[in-house]
């Protein structure tokens, strides 16, 4: 019985996404059938990627992503090494202010954003989406590393002053070493979060040549009615790189999505 | 040589250490001890600039060094729980202060390898700390410490956490070590038996301040207050008539008869060369060498001789003089 | 001492990024709130609370106030259900566990454009998988109203489900084994366990998924925009699409502000609610 309703919740989770892999790989002429395709085609991944601005999205895409990440780890860490070794005055209201920031919903922000990045010429350059993701990705990775940090022996911290090192250098040759497995977890849900984002991506930049992934497929088009055997392969394109990080990462990710939701 | 000026460092709670006087001459083994909470280790940080005094000053070889960081104090310091990096293997964990201090390569692995046949523990040089055992751990952080080749080693209570044997064993090498060396090394510990052994002299610190500083012989027999009398000895002095009598145990003689005060035996600890007796005496009980055929409920005498009893007046400082009260009849 | 002022030093890009891309444009939201502002039209001026004054009068805002609440209290009632059996069924020792524990990461990993995508193509008039098992095609079930929501509903309830199963599980693998044991000693069946132990020690975790998905279905923008962009006649407008259109396609900063402040303070009344519910459920 168990064993059923395991089947079935599973069936739930994966059968959207196995459909739209199904009709990603139809030939075109059987895309209005429901049964089993005759054959499988990549005629539809083949249109997608030429007809479509489905490559350039994919490589803009993973330069804003992969930036996001990086600025984002980076400032985190610093700022999480603060929060957990150094004591900065106000820990405890820098938590709370990051929490806040985590809370904000997107459209609070993103007309004072366009009015500010239009000011600063900021307007559809990498930099004015790179900025804001790197941003809202700060509280995640400060909440995370902080408790990643925090659970490496206070004694190193100390070992590693004695030795000579200054913040920086325990920083990065004692604390960011041991703590690896929280900034892998880290970078991959900031590195998921600024691949899937929409609205941002969406408002601050305008030529179709620098759309990420989201956009191209929200925005995508043709002449005709929509194309779905494309926008089935484009999707699935776009998709299965995270599903395949996701099953890698599983342990890894739950453990991300899952902290502090139980110790509050 | 290291000095220590009206050192105070509070926290909101309780702890911290408050107007510590203290100078430790070079080449100098002195022992920290106390019991646990006393300031201890608020003083190590203090020394090795973990931590910054809230007043008063601190000299390292006549250079101010109260806010220095720790970088700049040449300190080393060797930690209980031994603090090994584990993501590095035993040679980088050694090397690291060097790195740290933009030594060359080749040196650094000639010194590296020198400290480590040093202390034996040449052959473990590419294995990872969680592949030691305790006492190659213990070895391998004092290499850490000793690599650098400073004026001045700190040790937080490094032994308590190895069995007694190997402790020993330790404690005679680390002995040979700062001989060797000649560097000032200031040892922090609550077991009042290693500060004994090993010390040149030994500071006191109970509630954050310095009780008293001496040579061990001293500390012994001529111990400022109740605290610190009681605190130095096993088994621990016999305090008597409202604690303003003591005499050490090794003092006190326990006999089937004789003159003395008259009791029954309570509890007998044979240890080999030496059984101790603990006698009820009417209210107060008196540890003695005694008979190691004695057993439990024999009536016994307990006697000593008057110059062997410290006297301490009532707020438990002890005073000179002869004793008003004299052997008990 | 030098850790200060690294103290300081290390949070402070953190510090400085979230004062000046997250705060200061909240601030700004509330003092464009109170202007006339047309970027195209190069119109600027105070107008004081007369965009608020609008606002309350203005019958679509409230049907998207309305739209959003019915969007959150559903999708998130019906994620917190599915959610408990899902991480029931991975906290037990049944065959399959593993499986399902893979699943539900699928959904997870998808991208909301996408999932919405996935299910416009299952909702199609035409060809899509869902029309025809309800046997309705050639109906736009994405054009009709009162429909169009729900099927919103279901994709958000798809794409976030297994977030709250993973966060759910989390707090039942926190109850101590010994509690169960315990129950199972004093013959409690497995009902009133379920009934007695697990659900009320699983509270607080209850409250911290459902604050932190109400949190995020109230900004629901990606899965509306890319299946009815707010549409038919507006019935699946939330405030967050309503307020993206005032500004992005009207180009009317200030009104667009306006709703874009008011989803805000939305956002803190759950976030209060949020965490008093927590408060409550961990007494």
């Amino acid at each position: 019985m168990r064993r059923l309703l395991a089947l079935l919740s599973a069936f739930f989770c994966v059968a959207p996404f196995l459909w739209l892999a199904l009709t990603a790989l139809r030939p075109p002429e059987e895309l209005t059938r429901l049964g089993v395709p005759s054959r499988l085609s990549v005629s539809s991944f083949v249109s997608a990627l030429r007809d479509q601005p489905l490559p350039r999205a994919l490589l803009n895409g993973l330069l804003v992503s992969a930036c996001t990440t990086v600025f984002a780890v980076a400032i985190g860490s610093l700022a999480a090494f603060s929060l957990a070794r150094l004591r900065p005055p106000g820990r405890d209201a820098i938590l709370a202010g990051a929490l806040s920031v985590s809370m904000f919903p997107p459209i609070a922000t993103v007309g004072p954003l366009y009015v500010l990045l239009r000011a600063l010429g900021l307007l559809d350059h990498w930099a004015g989406l790179i900025i804001p993701y790197t941003t809202f990705s700060l509280p995640l990775a400060m909440f995370l590393l902080t408790r990643a940090f925090e659970d490496i022996p206070e004694e190193l911290w100390r070992a590693a002053r004695v030795d000579g090192c200054s913040p920086l250098q325990a920083l990065w040759r004692v604390h960011l070493p041991l703590a690896a497995p929280a900034i892998a977890t880290t970078a991959l849900l900031v590195f998921i979060a600024a691949w899937n984002e929409l609205l941002y991506a969406l408002t601050f930049l305008s030529s179709p040549e620098r759309r990420t992934v989201p956009v191209a497929i929200a925005l995508f088009s043709s002449e005709h009615a929509e194309p779905w055997g494309e926008i089935a392969a484009a999707s699935t394109i776009a998709t299965l790189p995270l599903v395949v990080l996701a099953l890698i990462f599983q342990k890894r990710i739950v453990t991300g999505l899952t902290a502090g939701a139980v110790k509050g | 040589m290291i000095e220590l000026e009206r050192l105070t460092r509070t926290f909101d709670g309780r702890g911290g250490v408050r107007d510590v006087d203290l100078t430790v001459d070079d080449g100098e083994m002195i022992a920290i001890v106390g019991p646990s909470g006393c300031g201890k280790s608020t003083l190590l940080s203090l020394i090795v600039g973990l931590d910054a005094p809230t007043s008063g000053a601190l000299r390292i070889d006549g250079r101010d060094a109260t806010r220095l960081d720790p970088k700049q104090r040449g300190v080393a310091l060797v930690f209980q729980s031994y603090a090994l990096y584990p993501h590095f293997d035993v040679r980088r964990n050694i090397a690291f202060p060097l790195e740290i201090d933009r030594v060359g390569k080749a040196e650094i692995d000639a010194r590296v390898r020198a400290t480590a046949e040093r202390l034996a523990i040449a052959h473990l040089l590419d294995r990872k700390p969680k592949q030691l055992s305790g006492g190659e751990r213990q070895r391998v952080a004092l290499a850490r410490a000793i690599v650098r080749r400073p004026r001045v080693c700190l040790f937080d209570e490094p032994l308590s956490n190895l069995d007694p044997a190997l402790r020993a064993q330790m404690r005679v090498e680390i002995r040979a070590l700062h001989r060797e060396l000649g560097a000032t090394f200031v040892w922090v510990t609550h077991d009042q038996a290693e500060a004994m052994t090993l010390a040149d002299r030994v500071v006191v610190l109970r509630e954050g301040r310095v009780r008293q500083v001496g040579p061990p012989r001293e500390i012994y027999a001529r111990p400022v207050d109740t605290f610190v009398a009681s605190f130095f000895g096993a088994p621990a002095i016999n305090l008597m008539e409202g604690d303003t009598l003591g005499v050490r145990p090794e003092h006190v003689t326990v006999a089937r008869s004789g003159d003395g005060v008259q009791g029954r035996v309570v509890l007998v600890e044979p240890l080999g060369a030496e059984t101790w007796v603990t006698v009820d005496g009417g209210g107060a009980r008196i540890t003695g060498r005694g008979d190691p055929e004695l057993t439990t409920g024999d009536a016994v005498v307990a006697r000593w001789e008057a110059s062997d009893v410290l006297r301490f007046d009532e707020r438990g400082a002890r005073v000179e003089g002869p004793a008003v009260v004299d052997a008990p009849p | 001492m030098t850790t200060r002022r690294a103290a300081i030093g290390f949070v402070a890009p953190a510090l400085l990024a979230m004062a000046v891309v997250a705060a200061y444009p909240i601030v700004a939201a509330v003092w464009l709130s109170l202007h006339r502002e047309i970027l195209v039209f190069r119109d600027h001026r105070f107008v004081g609370f007369a965009n608020w004054s609008f606002l309350l009068r203005d019958g679509r805002f409230w049907a998207a106030l309305g739209h959003t609440t019915y969007f959150v209290l559903v999708a998130v009632a019906v994620e917190l259900v599915l959610g408990l059996a899902f991480a029931m069924l991975l906290h037990g020792r049944a065959r399959g566990r593993g499986m399902l524990r893979a699943a539900v990461l699928v959904p997870w990993a998808v991208p909301t454009v996408v999932s919405a995508k996935l299910w416009a193509w299952l909702y199609d008039p035409n060809h899509g998988l869902i029309t025809h098992l309800l046997g309705v095609r050639e109906v736009n079930l994405l054009g009709t109203p009162v429909i169009a929501l729900h099927a919103a509903i279901v994709v958000d309830v798809w794409k976030t489900t297994p977030f709250v199963a993973l966060v759910l599980l989390a707090g039942l693998q926190s109850i101590p084994e010994d509690v169960y044991r315990a129950a199972r000693v004093d013959g409690a069946a497995p009902f009133q366990t379920f009934r007695a132990i697990t659900l009320p020690l699983l509270l607080p975790t209850v409250a911290v998924a459902a604050t932190f998905r109400a949190l995020d279905a109230v900004r629901v923008f990606d899965a509306i925009f890319v299946l009815t962009d707010g549409g038919p006649a507006n019935t699946t407008e939330t405030l967050s699409i309503y307020a993206y259109k005032t500004m992005l396609r009207l180009g009317d900063f200030g009104y667009g502000a306006t709703l874009s402040v008011a989803t805000f303070l939305v956002a803190l009344v759950i976030a209060g609610l949020g965490i008093s519910a927590q408060r409550r459920a961990s007494r």
